[in-house]
């Protein structure tokens, strides 16, 4: 029987979700499934800091230089969650992604007031103010990965790891998703703090771990556990 | 002309955040769109207001657009032709 | 899973200030979008279906009368108002507690209190005020609520996102009751995007029609009080059914070019409600009247095998209200499914768009069952929903 070969911690939790692959983005800190990958003592620019990841992690993709800040942050968390963990063997109907912030997408609709600001000089430009909603990063991050289910963005003041539990976990129990990225996405100047997981059903997410990372229990703890350990 | 040409190649790679082509990468005869520099409908709407802001031409039919940005060089002749 | 159903409702927009007068110009085929010639809005006139603004600060101070005697009127945005106003309206027609821990307080809204970024507002109100969690717990204190809102804020789909976000959690039993709100306010910063993106119509929009030219901007309010236990005021019969969301994953700005991602979205709504093709009553669409959004809606329509079924879009009547307009439309909508009757779909003379749907060029008293709406926005997000009589 297949059961025999699965690791102890499916034998554990025999049904339920699991994050089989995460990370974590701030203060010039990148954590990959529990794994520094990234770390700079000098305070960079938002900027800076999101395109030395990506060049670091060695992305091909012209359209992230065109993106706004939030998805730029968003489409890098992504990223190096399903570089580990592989959504491939998925229906695009059957992913989902659910993110949440603080700031909604106020940080680009700053930049879009100032083209507005002054009447003797109005030029809003289209491709700022396309980025003036938080859900766009999400629209990104479904055109790289081709994810096509369920999607939604939530705002709250400060990270709500039982919201967003509770907001995933009835996708699944619902059976509307088979794996689902979930986080948080929050850029303001150049504060920024991201969180990605990739959340997948107990038995499918045995195939292709290349990390080594043992996944952990899908449940509004370990959600907070990624977000404040550093 | 040519002057002209390799201004529009910068303000185009600026304004279309084209981090990592340069001037040179742009043959001012090849078609903007479809394959070359991957541009889209956002920055065709981008392309009009370039026109505007920098050299105070406005175009008001958007189907316009198809012609005028079809190259560098097309672009480069509708602003010798209409610049005020 | 427990049935959802809805109690109570109110709609603010161009036509007033409860859904009655809304449905009220419905019947009489009043249009709600007029050239505004306004600089504070727009530096040209533009076409707009905006609140009348005596009428909302007369019926806010009359709230404040009533509610809270000390708060100065002019302590409170714009939205804010819309927000209080609204769920005032349906708070005192309904037996649902804010402040009990089983009652849930859903918020849409795709800009919120945007209007605070103008100079006029600076010194007025404080920074916080642009947070969509700070506009959140300003309608949560004014009611008491027990609980901090769901905000959600998706674009176009918001409003839908939201009503199928507090269904789940009704279906689920983690809550009883629900409040579902969605707003937004006609704004400089919105209108002068949709300007640079060439989409706003010179005249009031017409969706599905072969002279579409693009969309026409709105604003209000929507709310709905959704609950699992019925009462008996003979408002319970109709249900929120099914609910889902998709994504094209094809352009930020641009609708797919196949409709497939939101037929996906329409037939598993449909499928959760149990409500088979030649059921379906009714389709309140999206209908931007931009030339895309039209065109992907009626291949979505084609693709789910519902061409024979009567289709129109309220955006005709008053606007695009964006964050709102899930909600103020889904009360339309269920106003005709309770009323029996279909809205002709103002703006539509002359079929427009690729597949042949069923348009409603006049409007149609008969009996009507079940009502899918569909919504879709930027990000490429697509939702639909399905409200039904018991």
């Amino acid at each position: 029987m297949a059961d025999a070969m699965q690791p102890s911690y499916t034998r554990k939790i025999k049904m339920g979700q699991i994050i089989t692959s995460y990370s974590h983005l701030h203060d010039n800190k990148v954590i990959v499934n529990g794994r520094i990958i990234f770390y700079q003592e000098n305070i960079l620019k938002f900027a800076d800091f999101v395109k030395t990841v990506f060049k670091q992690e060695q992305f091909i993709y012209p359209r992230f230089y065109k993106m706004d800040a939030i998805s730029k942050l968003g489409f890098l968390a992504t990223e190096l969650v399903l570089k580990e963990k592989t959504i491939e063997g998925y229906l695009p109907e059957a992913m989902g992604i659910v993110l949440s912030n603080s700031s909604a997408s106020l940080d680009t609709d700053i930049a879009h007031n100032e083209t507005i600001k002054d009447r003797s000089s109005y030029f809003p430009s289209p491709s700022v103010f396309v980025y003036t909603l938080p859900n766009i990063a999400i629209g990104e991050v479904c055109i790289k990965n081709k994810i096509k289910g369920e999607n939604a963005f939530l705002i709250s003041e400060a990270f709500d790891g039982k919201l967003l539990f509770d907001y995933v976990n009835e996708l699944f129990k619902s059976k509307r998703v088979e794996a689902c990225l979930c986080g948080w996405v929050e850029v303001m100047a150049n504060n920024c703090n991201a969180m990605v997981a990739l959340v997948e059903n107990t038995g499918a997410a045995l195939d292709g771990r290349s990390s080594g990372f043992e996944p952990m229990l899908f449940n509004e703890e370990n959600l907070n556990l990624i977000m404040t350990r550093n | 002309m040519d002057e002209l040409i390799l201004k529009l190649k910068k303000e185009v790679i600026e304004q279309l955040n084209l981090e990592e082509t340069t001037p040179d990468d742009i043959n001012p005869d090849s078609p903007l769109f479809g394959e070359g520099l991957g541009l889209d409908s956002i920055d065709a709407l981008e392309l009009i207001v370039l026109l505007e802001k920098n050299y105070g031409i406005k175009i008001e039919d958007p189907k316009d657009g198809k012609k005028i940005f079809f190259s560098i060089r097309t672009m480069a002749e509708y602003i010798t032709e209409h610049k005020k | 899973m427990k049935p959802v159903y809805i109690l109570n409702d109110n709609i603010i927009n161009a036509f007033g200030f409860t859904t009655a007068e809304t449905i009220l110009a419905l019947d009489k085929g009043s249009i709600g979008i007029s050239t505004v010639n306004d600089p504070v809005l727009y530096p040209q006139p533009v076409q707009l279906s905006l609140v009348d603004t005596e009428r909302l600060n007369r019926k806010f101070s009359e709230i404040l009368e009533i509610h809270q005697k000390n708060t100065p009127a002019d302590s409170f945005t714009r939205l804010e108002k819309f927000f209080i106003v609204s769920l005032y309206d349906v708070l005192k027609n309904s037996s649902v507690d804010p402040e009990n821990p089983r009652t849930l307080l859903v918020i849409s809204t795709t800009k919120g209190n945007i209007d605070l970024l103008e100079n006029r507002f600076r010194t007025v109100f404080s920074h916080k005020r642009l947070y969509l969690w700070e506009l959140g717990r300003i309608v949560r204190k004014f009611f008491g609520f027990a609980n901090a809102p769901i905000i959600i804020s998706n674009a176009c789909i918001s409003g839908v996102v939201a009503v199928m976000t507090a269904t789940r959690f009704l279906q689920s039993g983690a809550y009883d009751h629900a409040v579902v709100t969605g707003g937004d306010i006609a704004s400089e910063f919105v209108i002068s995007g949709f300007q640079s993106f060439q989409a706003i119509s010179p005249n009031p929009c017409k969706p599905f029609d072969l002279n579409r030219t693009g969309l026409s901007l709105g604003e209000g309010c929507g709310t709905m009080v959704l609950s699992t236990i019925p009462t008996v005021t003979g408002w319970n019969s109709i249900r929120v059914a099914g609910a889902a969301t998709s994504n094209d994953a094809n352009h930020i700005s641009g609708p797919s070019r196949t409709g497939a991602e939101l037929s996906g979205a329409m037939n598993q709504a449909m499928s959760q409600a149990g409500v088979a093709r030649e059921e379906l009553s009714y389709i309140s669409a999206h209908g931007t009247a931009t030339p895309f959004n039209d065109e992907m809606e009626s291949k979505a329509i084609e693709l789910s095998g519902l061409l024979h079924v009567p289709v129109n879009s309220f955006k005709g009547y008053w606007g695009h209200t964006l964050g709102a307009a899930g909600l103020i439309e889904s009360v339309a909508a269920v106003a005709s499914i309770r009323n029996n009757v279909l809205y002709r779909s103002a703006g539509f003379e002359s079929p427009g768009v690729p597949a042949a749907i069923n348009v409603i060029s006049s409007n149609q008293y008969s009996e009507v069952n079940s009502c899918l709406k569909t919504a879709s926005g930027f990000g490429g997000c697509n939702a639909a929903i399905l409200y039904q009589k018991d």
